[in-house]
């Protein structure tokens, strides 16, 4: 069965559970199986992330109580990023490398990376992950191509302020 | 280009997707300009940081069965909706509407049966076709030369089955795939005719016998099916039955 990593990476990223992933992906394929008539394109890899993705984003909004949790934390993410990064950032601008050097394990990237906003966090594992080119990105996510540029932007840079916020902690 | 104009088209510019005139401007633009060299140098650590060490999640082995496993298989829909249908009648009822529900159920019974062996063989290469399609794994070795895929499927069955391209004759070979049907590995020869996919599923059988060709419709897909010379052969696909019949007759022809 052609694209199930594919489809449980994206799944397993989205929703951040193991068990939620593999029923997405179960009901996924199923979905993909009767709707398959209306797929007429040549891959049929964006076509079912595509599906995997929406019922991820409704299995998320079924459970929203579960939901909530991270939205808040979602949002309150974004505000920080939104008013207090900038002179982060700048700093970060000076010298990321040394903080990749020093978060050089995959639980760090694994930590933040679960911490982004979905949306951010859909467009880094559709490109870093799955190598999906902008359009793609912007079939799946169903967003236009100059929002998917801007946003895989704004995701590694906030990605990277995550995994600094990460290091101060870890040191104070 | 300037310093803003190159550090909006930058993140494009790293994945590869800047069209070329503004690739050969970007350049030069940083030819000129180390801080914005710097910030590139940046990005692309930062890029390459997050390919390298983000884990990527890789479906537990069970899962393909328990998907497999939940897909529709057609067989036991109408049986149960018959089942179904005689328990939500009582007696006076099926007294007073007698002749219509005889009339029913003489059509349903000879419309369902039990399916037989074939019907369910049927199903089966039907869902295989659909499948086939659906999950983009039309082929394991693509290619329309007969030489290609007919030593490809060696080793990986016990059984060699003809191959033929019949590309003159209106159904270039695509390739074949191994594939698994009535219990066993099974060959199948992927066909094209006008757009539409064929699929031809090739095994030898228990017990050698040479059958004409029976043909069938299910779920809006064309059926065929015959054996010759110990070996099995089911041709499957959307296009017309009068197509389907056109390959169907090459390849009984092929010796």
């Amino acid at each position: 069965m052609p694209h199930l990593h594919a489809a449980y990476n994206l799944a397993r990223w989205l929703v951040r559970s193991e068990q939620d992933a593999q029923d997405i992906v179960q009901e996924a394929y199923l979905r993909a199986f009767k709707f398959f008539d209306s797929f007429k394109g040549d891959d049929a890899r964006p076509w079912l992330l595509t599906i995997v993705r929406n019922t991820s984003y409704s299995h998320l909004e079924k459970n929203r109580s579960h939901a909530t949790q991270f939205l808040a934390l979602d949002e309150a993410l974004d505000g920080i990023s939104m008013e207090g990064s900038a002179t982060l950032l700048n700093q970060l601008d000076n010298n990321p490398e040394a903080i990749l050097a020093r978060m050089d394990e995959q639980r760090f990237f694994h930590q933040a990376l679960e911490q982004l906003p979905i949306e951010f966090r859909e467009a880094l594992v559709l490109r870093e992950l799955e190598n999906l080119s902008y359009k793609e990105i912007s079939v799946v996510a169903g967003i236009p191509i100059g929002t998917v540029m801007s946003r895989l932007a704004r995701a590694r840079k906030l990605l990277l302020e995550c995994l600094t916020r990460m290091q101060s902690g870890a040191i104070g | 280009m300037n310093c803003e104009q190159t550090q909006a088209l930058l993140p494009a510019h790293i994945d590869g997707e800047l069209g070329l005139p503004e690739s050969i401007a970007l350049e030069q633009h940083l030819q000129s300009c180390p801080s914005c060299r710097a910030e590139l140098a940046s990005q692309q650590a930062l890029r390459a940081a997050i390919q390298k060490r983000t884990p990527y999640f890789n479906a537990p082995n069970q899962l393909e069965n328990r998907i497999r496993a939940a897909l529709p298989s057609a067989p036991a829909q109408p049986k149960e909706n018959r089942q179904a249908w005689w328990r939500t009648w009582s007696w006076p009822q099926l007294g007073a509407a007698f002749t219509s529900v005889a009339a029913i159920v003489l059509s349903v019974s000879l419309y369902v049966a039990t399916p037989s062996a074939t019907d369910l063989l049927a199903q089966d290469v039907v869902a295989n076709h659909v499948r086939s399609l659906m999950v983009d794994h039309l082929s394991d070795v693509a290619s329309s030369d007969q030489h290609t895929v007919k030593p490809w499927f060696n080793g990986k069955i016990d059984f060699a089955p003809t191959v033929q391209d019949l590309t003159a004759q209106g159904f270039p070979l695509i390739g074949g795939r191994l594939d698994y049907l009535d219990r066993r590995p099974v060959a199948a020869l992927v066909y094209h005719h006008k757009k539409h996919v064929i699929n031809v599923y090739i095994w030898p059988m228990d017990k050698p016998q040479t059958r004409d060709v029976k043909t069938l419709s299910l779920q809006g897909y064309h059926l065929a099916y015959w054996s010759k010379d110990g070996m099995m052969y089911w041709a499957v696909s959307d296009t017309s039955q009068k197509n389907l019949m056109g390959l169907v007759a090459l390849l009984q022809q092929q010796s």
